[in-house]
């Protein structure tokens, strides 16, 4: 599972270390581990959105515990990227409510469209397809998230292309 | 149009801000319940008859009054945000469009419980809630209603938004603790309860956000005239996120006691089957509860209505009735397949199941290997005895309720939909073409 180290020195911003140390300072005295998880998702934010072995080091030196506590915790949780993933992360809910709304067919749609399958990275490293379960949109399905947002309604082939058409412009207009 | 109590001010524009949201008689439970003692508060909430909304629908001020108050150690209150049972999206309504409603809660709610740090766990997943109830937090706390010395009564409270990770075992309150603590999410041996050793191993109560929500309007209004609402065992309203294949899927606040039938088929909730579609079968309180067939669903064994309550949904126990959960209600049409979402469901408890019970993380992966060898036309007429047979050793014998939620989806669907288990068995090929068309449907058609 901890195959890959980044190769990168990883070290807070000075913005993200204020924010480390603000979500830190919330616990009480001698309960910091308590901020393992926002750290993590903050140092996957920041790094490539995964963790790398220098990524979960760092927090557990921030946070003064065994690298063995960041682990264990990080390869728990489906949040945690334990490996590259590309620019867009899509993960596409499958469970029960989406499926009969048609997840699978937005998958298949999804795996034609990047000429990828669930798991891979296309080509140009922009999009990462994954399956995941439940992301409480079962009355919106077919749904995908994409970082920030959850995107719903995915029943037609010309909202899957808006979609694909938006992601790839932010990043265009970023770069 | 039945009575609202939570979302009565949904439609104000600007209710998610604090000035509308104020403006409105927002936090005016905070400047009432601060005058009182705290044990009144609790007291109240007692007698609203309030269950716990979050699925188990256990006393919430019976849960209060087991805080241990007497030792002097530090209490929590922890708000269970942790959304992720499949049919359940409710909470997330409520913190998106309404957040002071749930922060006015943990406010009065605190005080009553005399915590001076609470916590509010939001699955990770719902990454613009985070951000909505921190500006939320933020607000109030400008207006002296979090921070030290609360509308100068001298109660402090510190709110903090602490984030998940992916782990639909967190919704167990004390894996959720676990979690809180920096660790894995895993369940712990009870007793003790939260109650006497929780969080930091302080007395700590875990409540649903849809309880927490409720309270404001029950300090206000007085828990009498919150347990006039509903029925006599089911006191008040509640939320129900219906989805599947209705023509109106969303979030519905209903008053308890609702029939089911005006429920799926009225124009003010569900508004009927989707695509002129005959009702086939109904899970009514998240993927745990046992699904019901649809003469089930509407009517119960002895021939009476079926009620959307804790009682009516309950009767006949498991044998020919459910549970109302955490209204996360799922309809099925007469297309979809029983086995291929019973497998849907197993390989989701697989997958979410922590690994510590030997009958959960062995029982969970044996039901979804046998049920996608049944689905996909390998099955055996020994497996589905199989099935029961792993379901029935699962049930009862794990730490936390996740093995016995893993079990009931698949002991119901036998129990009510044995033939259609055989029938696979016996027409593998037709079964396989089936699949409520999956193989040969294109995306345009669902459209």
């Amino acid at each position: 599972m901890l195959a890959v180290k980044s190769g990168k020195q990883v070290e807070f911003s000075p913005a993200a270390m204020d924010r480390a140390r603000e979500i830190i300072s919330r616990y009480p005295d001698g309960k910091q581990k308590s901020a393992l998880l926002p750290l993590l998702h903050l140092v996957q934010d920041e790094f490539g959105n995964w963790l790398s072995v220098d990524s979960m080091d760092y927090i557990a030196r921030l946070l003064h515990i065994q690298p063995i506590e960041v682990y264990e915790v990080a390869t728990f949780y489906s949040m945690y990227n334990m490996q590259p993933v590309g620019r867009f992360l899509l993960e596409i809910c499958h469970t029960g409510p989406c499926e009969i709304r048609g997840a699978e067919e937005l998958i298949s749609t999804l795996q034609n469209k990047l000429l990828i399958k669930v798991g891979e990275t296309s080509a140009d490293g922009m999009f990462t397809l994954k399956r995941v379960e439940c992301l409480a949109a079962c009355g919106y399905a077919p749904m995908l998230q994409c970082g920030m947002h959850y995107h719903e309604f995915l029943d037609s082939e010309e909202k899957i292309d808006r979609l694909l058409n938006d992601l790839r412009s932010k990043a265009t207009q970023n770069n | 149009m039945s009575k609202k109590i939570l979302l009565d001010k949904i439609n104000i524009e600007g209710i998610k801000s604090f000035d509308v949201y104020r403006a409105n008689g927002g936090y005016a439970s905070v400047e009432k319940a601060l005058k009182m003692a705290p044990n009144d508060v609790i007291e109240e909430v007692k007698k609203s008859g309030l269950r716990g909304r979050g699925g188990a629908g256990f006393p919430t001020g019976m849960k209060w009054s087991f805080l241990d108050k007497k030792s002097g150690r530090p209490k929590y209150l922890v708000c269970n945000a942790d959304e992720s049972e499949p049919g359940t999206f409710k909470d997330r309504y409520l913190m998106e469009f309404i957040p002071h409603l749930l922060i006015e809660g943990m406010i009065v709610s605190s005080f009553a419980l005399e915590a001076n740090l609470s916590f509010i766990y939001v699955r990770g997943e719902f990454r613009w809630i985070i951000k909505i109830l921190e500006q939320a937090i933020a607000e109030a706390k400008r207006a002296g209603f979090l921070g030290k010395n609360i509308l100068g009564t001298g109660y402090d409270l510190e709110l903090v938004v602490q984030t998940g990770a992916g782990a639909y075992i967190c919704g167990e309150e004390t894996a959720l603790l676990e979690s809180l603590e920096g660790k894995r999410g895993l369940p712990r041996i009870k007793p003790p309860f939260p109650a006497v050793v929780g969080l930091y191993g302080m007395p700590t109560v875990v409540n649903n956000v849809e309880s927490i929500a409720v309270v404001p309007w029950i300090v206000l209004n007085s828990g009498e005239e919150y347990a006039k609402v509903g029925t006599a065992k089911s006191a008040g309203t509640k939320l129900i996120s219906a989805c599947g294949n209705i023509n109106k899927p969303g979030v519905y606040e209903i008053e308890l006691g609702l029939p089911v039938e005006e429920f799926i088929f009225s124009e003010e909730y569900c508004g009927g089957i989707a695509n002129g579609k005959r009702m086939k079968a109904v899970v009514a309180g998240g993927s745990s509860v046992p699904i019901l067939p649809t003469e089930l669903i509407l009517k119960t064994a002895a021939g009476e209505n079926r009620l959307m309550s804790y009682e009516s949904l309950s009767d006949g126990g498991f044998a020919t009735g459910t549970m109302l959960g955490s209204g996360g209600f799922i309809v099925y049409d007469e297309d979809q397949c029983i086995v291929r979402n019973t497998w849907n469901f197993a390989r989701f408890y697989h997958h979410e199941s922590c690994g510590q019970c030997s009958p959960c993380r062995e029982g969970t992966g044996w039901m979804e290997r046998i049920l996608h060898s049944i689905e996909n036309g390998h099955g055996k007429m020994s497996d589905i005895d199989l099935l029961w047979d792993v379901q029935r050793k699962i049930e009862g014998n794990t730490i936390c309720p996740l093995g016995d939620a893993a079990a009931w989806p698949v002991a119901s669907a036998i129990r009510h939909f044995r033939e259609e288990f055989e029938w696979h068995v016996m027409e593998p090929k037709e079964c396989m073409n089936r699949n409520y068309g999956l193989r040969e449907k294109s995306i345009m058609s669902i459209a």
